[in-house]
């Protein structure tokens, strides 16, 4: 407050003197004008996506909190732009897959005899968690079957839902083949994970990849060698979900085991 | 946020069996969207229906040719409504066809629903009204001249040369009109059919399951119509019409339950990953309305029905009754059957792991309530239909015949609008 006072006090003194004026009028503009230069985003420039590491997820659930402080995300556990689940493969091949309230609180732990299937007597081969995001898949269905073309991929490869466009049809929700999407119950239109588009435009990573304890999750672009994802992609063996789908996800992920859907 | 809703999502995660993604628990088509594929259904049923007289030839049917019009004509003013009231959005909804977007199944349908309405439907109905129209103007007094007159738009030629003008002209739109009311369910099927993530909808053969089980509720619904007016009106029922009319939905059934059971004789040879789910859901929540409701009830018992009447000897009053039972059978299996697509493809998990539920709200935007409404009103502006645009034969010739029909059916109304 009173900076702010003491600078516009400086201004008020200095424009007395008209030279002053003069410079001041001439160094704004050429000021604005560089900033525009450096910092205009230019979407042609990117191609955004995403790696996660299975091996080192611990499912603690932060990306899931992170995601819903960042992006507004409705607190109800019916609504999630990223949530985590977990896989218990038993020796008997049986899996069962869980992940309350999105995993946002972290998960029940499996190995001592209060968690039922163990109590009864079967036992763990081996568990792992796997985050779940939108795939931002270059050929997606969701865009695909869109009315209105409210649902459209940017040209950094995110795919995008405008606000004021979406007519609430919900097509986009049946046509996702990951349970990405969800109605935003306010606005009453389709929502989903956007790469936290207003942060990684301006550079900075999405929050799930900010918080994650583990380096799960990798952010980065196709084709830029220097990114943390572009090492991700050179050194591992790498898999997308259900890539039968033909949807041509663009998360990727290690380790994935084939019990995942 | 709207409490009553969150109460439904938190009462569908407490019946969520097995795993489901997270967001599934709030289920996004609900009875509206079942509402839709059940009255375009019927109108391009009662389209194809009107069609076999005009271009078939069939003459036994003559009787229920302008009423499967009329029908058509009703259920497809109300077809939109459903979609619409869906809406998260209802007031953008013009969008649609300001910025379609081409590769979008669900963009055409303005288009669809635009062509068959103005280009086939209401072209069919003025042409093979307007000389009836003119005719009836004469005798007609107040608000019904002025109405009959707006419909035929002003129209005065009853020279024979129009009249030969007006037939072929119906006659065109007829064969016009087949392939697009084959086009108008056809692609309510491929909107489903389509959808590749959903293993239940995807199939190539629901455009055509979609078409022969529309055929189907177009009939029943036409004999269902016709036998109520004619007895309100106090008239004979024409037994030969309506033989002909069970021997169509009979074989129409015939053809339905084929591609059903075509369907899922496929799939369970195939036995995609996804079949163990669809198995838990087609003998677990989709057992009552999908074996016993729409399989058994819907499709089994008519078809024997139909058959025991048809070809049997007995007498008309037994068949007629026979023939009305199976009809209103028909209704329910084919509404189940809209039901079973629309509702159960949405009663699992794409992860193909878990169940979830449908809970129908009563009230609300998109509850029970608005559900009965927009089935109840189809017959509401049918009504009025039969009322301006009488489609009976001895309306045709006749129109003192007529308004004695008209005060016989209902004496009130036919005094106060003649
Ligand atoms: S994951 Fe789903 S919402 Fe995301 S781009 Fe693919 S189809 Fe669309
Ligand atoms: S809900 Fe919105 S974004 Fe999704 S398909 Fe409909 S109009 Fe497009």
């Amino acid at each position: 407050m009173s900076q702010n006072y003491d600078r516009r006090k400086f201004l008020a003194e200095l424009l007395k003197f008209p030279p002053a004026t003069i410079v001041l009028g001439v160094i704004g503009p050429v000021r604005l004008l560089a900033a525009a230069g450096t910092d205009e985003y230019e979407p042609t420039e990117h191609y955004y996506a995403m790696g996660i590491r299975v091996e080192e997820c611990i499912g603690c659930g932060k990306c899931v909190k992170a995601c819903k402080l960042e992006n507004d995300v409705p607190d109800e556990p019916y609504y999630f732009r990223t949530w985590v689940e977990r896989y218990i493969v038993y020796t008997d091949g049986e899996v069962q897959v869980d992940s309350p309230e999105g995993g946002i609180h972290g998960f029940p732990p499996v190995a001592d005899e209060s968690f039922p299937p163990v109590a009864a007597g079967k036992e763990i081969l081996r568990t792992f968690f796997v985050p779940k995001l939108c795939n931002h898949c270059d050929n997606p269905p969701c865009v695909q079957v869109c009315p209105v073309g409210a649902t459209f991929k940017s040209q950094d490869g995110v795919v995008l839902v405008d606000e004021d466009y979406c007519i609430g049809c919900r097509y986009c929700i049946q046509a996702c083949p990951y349970g990405a999407r969800f109605l935003d119950p306010r606005t009453k239109t389709a929502n989903k994970c956007t790469f936290c588009y207003h942060r990684i435009t301006k550079g900075l990573l999405p929050a799930c990849v900010e918080v994650c304890p583990t380096q799960a999750r990798v952010f980065g672009e196709i084709g830029d060698r220097s990114t943390p994802l572009n090492r991700m992609m050179r050194m591992s063996h790498l898999e997308v979900l259900k890539p039968h789908m033909n949807t041509e996800p663009k998360v990727y992920y290690t380790a994935l085991d084939g019990e995942v859907r | 946020m709207d409490p009553e809703h969150l109460a439904q999502l938190e009462a569908a995660l407490g019946q969520v069996t097995g795993f489901i993604y997270p967001n599934e628990v709030e289920l996004h088509w609900s009875i509206l969207i079942v509402i839709y594929p059940y009255l375009t259904g019927l109108v391009a049923g009662a389209f194809i229906l009107a069609s076999l007289e005009k271009v078939f030839k069939v003459k036994a049917l003559q009787p229920t040719y302008r009423l499967a019009l009329l029908t058509a004509l009703a259920f497809l003013i109300v077809a939109p409504m459903p979609l619409q009231a869906h809406l998260g959005h209802p007031e953008r909804a013009f969008e649609i066809f300001l910025t379609p977007n081409s590769a979008s199944a669900m963009a055409m349908f303005g288009f669809v629903y635009a062509w068959y309405l103005m280009v086939v439907l209401l072209m069919e109905i003025w042409f093979d009204y307007r000389a009836d129209l003119v005719r009836w103007r004469q005798n007609d007094k107040g608000v019904m001249k002025l109405v009959r007159w707006l419909i035929s738009l002003g129209s005065r030629d009853v020279s024979p040369a129009a009249v030969a003008f007006d037939k072929k002209a119906v006659q065109f739109i007829t064969i016009v009109g087949i392939p697009s009311a084959f086009l108008l369910h056809g692609y309510v099927g491929f909107i489903f059919g389509s959808v590749k993530a959903n293993p239940w909808w995807s199939s190539v053969l629901m455009p055509i399951v979609f078409l022969f089980s529309a055929i189907v509720s177009g009939i029943s619904m036409v004999l269902l119509i016709y036998y109520v007016t004619t007895l309100l009106r106090r008239k004979e029922l024409d037994m030969s019409c309506l033989d002909a009319l069970a021997s169509f939905l009979f074989y129409a059934l015939i053809i339905d339950l084929s591609l059903e059971a075509l369907d899922f004789i496929h799939r369970l040879y195939e036995s995609e990953e996804s079949i163990e789910i669809l198995e838990q859901l087609i003998f677990g929540k989709l057992f009552l309305s999908l074996t016993i409701v729409q399989i058994l009830l819907g499709t089994i018992v008519p078809i024997v029905f139909l058959a025991a009447a048809r070809f049997s000897e007995l007498p008309n009053e037994m068949k007629r009754m026979i023939y009305f039972v199976a009809a209103v059978l028909v209704q329910v299996g084919i509404f189940s059957t809209r039901w079973n697509v629309v509702i159960g493809g949405q009663l699992f998990s794409k992860s193909l792991r878990g169940l979830t539920a449908y809970k129908l709200e009563f009230g609300g935007q998109e509850g029970l309530l608005v559900a009965i409404g927009l089935l109840i009103l189809p017959f509401l502006i049918l009504a009025l239909l039969l009322k301006i645009l009488p489609p009976w034969e001895d309306a045709k010739t006749d129109s003192s015949e007529l308004s004695e029909a008209m005060t016989e059916a209902e004496p009130s109304e036919a005094s106060s609008l003649s």
